[in-house]
């Protein structure tokens, strides 16, 4: 017999108290550690796909929008800018790199990014399977896709109009598949990359009359959005100034939108970090009547535990070790209920091709979890064992 | 052995209790009689050395109680002191085996399967070590908790009213426990009771015990209220 089985015993003498406090307390750490992983992983996703693009350019309109659309491919883009503009700011020397960004066309649900190999080696992507495109009307698939559609190098497909699916289909134009880029966890994994000249092909071959007519589609070529790369982190102060006055274009830096953008989400995170503190609050308290009763109800047993010999302190110990065990088996199940929702949240999102969070990570944060765990049994099991302590034997004598 | 000398308590703002001086012999037993009220939880309070007399002297077992210290007490109180409560208070949440177990981790011994299967034994429940107290009859209980109170050899049981609520027949055995268990551990056995039925059994019953004498003074109140 020791404190640690003892407690376990007692805890469980009254199983119908012991659950539910069990379930209060773990429904509390569970909403702590969903917020703590949530806003991990959105944090992580976002970072990742960022991967120091210091500036979009795109068409007028939210800068919120174009960071979202261009970076994370997750909203509908603001417009389209004339490549020739783009060209000009190739120009600038304050940009290192200029990765040009062509939207407008999906194929099943997953968008057809006309763009440069540099978008590729941005983001350090590797081939599972293939090669890179050399020609225009050749594909490279990210891994979700591959997996998704079925699609494999070889094979040939046709876009459809539209970013959402179901719009007019390209079908004198189809995409050939000449490779397949590995899992990198980036927003890689859900496009379909091409070169910018196929989006243009396909649309012109579409769209173009005569010979004369495809001439002045080429010179009126537009872009989406370019992704920009400074040459020193000093262009953040002019470069955007420079592009918003002086060019029909606008310049987001992402940095900015997305703190925004967090700030946003903060709201919601800080409304659950609420609900999770009510929740604590109220398994706290539930936790502390139980223990208060069980002393009223147990000051027998207990006054006969002093007068077996045991000294105070083991008496306020057995009190203390009764709520560590409900802290530490409500730890376990919040924990693994918060990672639960996160790997069907992170399904749910892979489903709908939106960004893509990875199950099952263990961020340091999580600490955070046993330690409130920690400290609401503490709290609530102070008085309890005070009470305890100063049980007096002489009580069993007089209880007639 | 446990002897008093002029032994009084006094309650704040209570009535001071003056008890008559007495002698028992290692083995004895001693009944202490009187009506409730009478100060009979209050004398064992103080030879279980959880009160402090006003004044007097109270040796037991060749401890003299008064200069045991809080935390000395609770260890002393632990290897001298058997108790058999009156509601017994076995721990619903815990098996017979358990029951016995706890009593040996409140006094920080690790658990000792021989002596609790030995102590079971000694009074026939045994076989009843993996029930709930809630599966035991009154008489089972009773030994079980007699079990408990002499599982670590005390030299001294304390037995609160352990017939109250009992028919005769069952008192008597219940009594005859009492005595033969104290008698096989040479325990100094004391019985606080109102039940007058307890001082006739032992009367007729122990002269045939050899070795117990029977010191069975009431004890002499002189309460008062200051």
């Amino acid at each position: 017999m020791n404190i640690i089985v003892l407690s376990w015993r007692y805890l469980w003498s009254r199983p119908l108290a012991a659950s539910l406090n069990l379930l209060l307390l773990a429904l509390g750490l569970a909403s702590i550690s969903f917020v703590l992983l949530v806003s991990q992983q959105i944090n992580r996703a976002f970072e990742r796909d960022l991967a120091g693009i210091d500036v979009v350019v795109g068409a007028k309109g939210s800068p919120m929008q174009l960071i979202l659309s261009g970076v994370f491919h997750i909203d509908a883009p603001t417009g389209n800018v004339p490549l020739a503009a783009v060209k000009e700011l190739e120009k600038n020397p304050q940009v290192a790199k200029v990765i040009p960004i062509s939207l407008g066309d999906s194929f099943r649900g997953f968008r057809i990014v006309g763009t440069s190999l540099d978008y590729i080696k941005h983001y350090d992507a590797q081939l599972a399977s293939g090669a890179l495109w050399d020609k225009p009307m050749q594909a490279v698939i990210g891994s979700q896709v591959a997996r998704q559609t079925g699609l494999k190098a070889g094979d040939a497909f046709a876009g459809s109009h539209g970013l959402g699916g179901g719009g007019e289909s390209h079908g004198q134009t189809p995409y050939n598949v000449v490779g397949v880029l590995a899992a990198s966890g980036s927003v890689l994994d859900r496009l379909i990359l091409t070169s910018t000249e196929s989006v243009w092909k396909v649309h012109e071959t579409d769209a173009a009359l005569d010979a004369e007519d495809q001439k002045i589609l080429e010179e009126e070529r537009e872009l989406t959005l370019a992704l920009i790369q400074y040459k020193t982190p000093l262009a953040a102060v002019t470069f955007p100034r420079f592009v918003n006055t002086t060019t029909e274009m606008q310049a987001a830096a992402p940095a900015l939108e997305i703190t925004r953008l967090l700030n946003m989400i903060g709201v919601g995170t800080d409304l659950l970090k609420a609900l999770a503190g009510i929740l604590l609050l109220t398994a706290g308290l539930s936790v502390f009547i139980a223990l208060w009763s069980a002393v009223r109800e147990r000051r027998a047993d207990l006054a006969l535990l002093r007068m077996l010999g045991a000294p105070p302190r083991k008496i306020a110990g057995l009190l203390l070790y009764e709520a560590l065990w409900l802290a530490l088996l409500a730890c376990l199940l919040g924990v693994l209920a918060a990672q639960g929702v996160m790997a069907v949240a992170a399904w749910a999102l892979q489903a709908e091709k939106s960004v893509v969070i990875g199950a099952f990570v263990w961020p340091i944060e999580l600490i955070v979890v046993p330690i409130v765990a920690l400290g609401v049994a503490l709290a609530a099991s102070a008085l309890p064992a005070w009470e305890a302590y100063r049980v007096s034997v002489f009580e069993l004598l007089q209880s007639r | 052995m446990i002897t008093s000398r002029q032994l009084s308590y006094r309650y704040v703002n209570g009535p001071a209790l003056a008890f008559a001086d007495l002698e028992v012999a290692q083995g004895g037993v001693l009944v202490l009689g009187g009506a409730s009220g009478s100060g009979k939880s209050t004398w064992l309070a103080l030879a279980a050395g959880l009160l402090q007399a006003s004044s007097g002297d109270l040796t037991v077992a060749g401890q003299a109680v008064a200069q045991l210290d809080k935390v000395r007490s609770d260890a002393w109180r632990a290897k001298t002191i058997g108790f058999l409560p009156q509601k017994l208070h076995l721990s619903a949440a815990l098996s017979v085996y358990g029951n016995l177990a706890l009593s040996q981790w409140a006094v920080g011994q690790k658990t000792d399967h021989k002596s609790i299967h030995a102590a079971l034994a000694a009074l026939g429940v045994a076989e009843l070590s993996e029930r709930k107290p809630s599966q035991l009859s009154g008489g089972q209980a009773q030994r079980v908790a007699l079990a408990r109170a002499v599982l670590l050899q005390p030299k001294v049981v304390l037995a609160d009213e352990p017939t109250a609520s009992l028919d005769d027949d069952a008192a008597s055995a219940a009594l005859d426990l009492l005595l033969a268990t104290a008698a096989r551990l040479n325990a100094t056995l004391v019985i606080a009771t109102h039940d007058s039925r307890i001082k006739k059994h032992l009367e007729a019953v122990c002269r045939p015990f050899l070795g117990i004498k029977l010191a069975s003074s009431p004890i002499n109140t002189v309460a008062s209220s200051s």
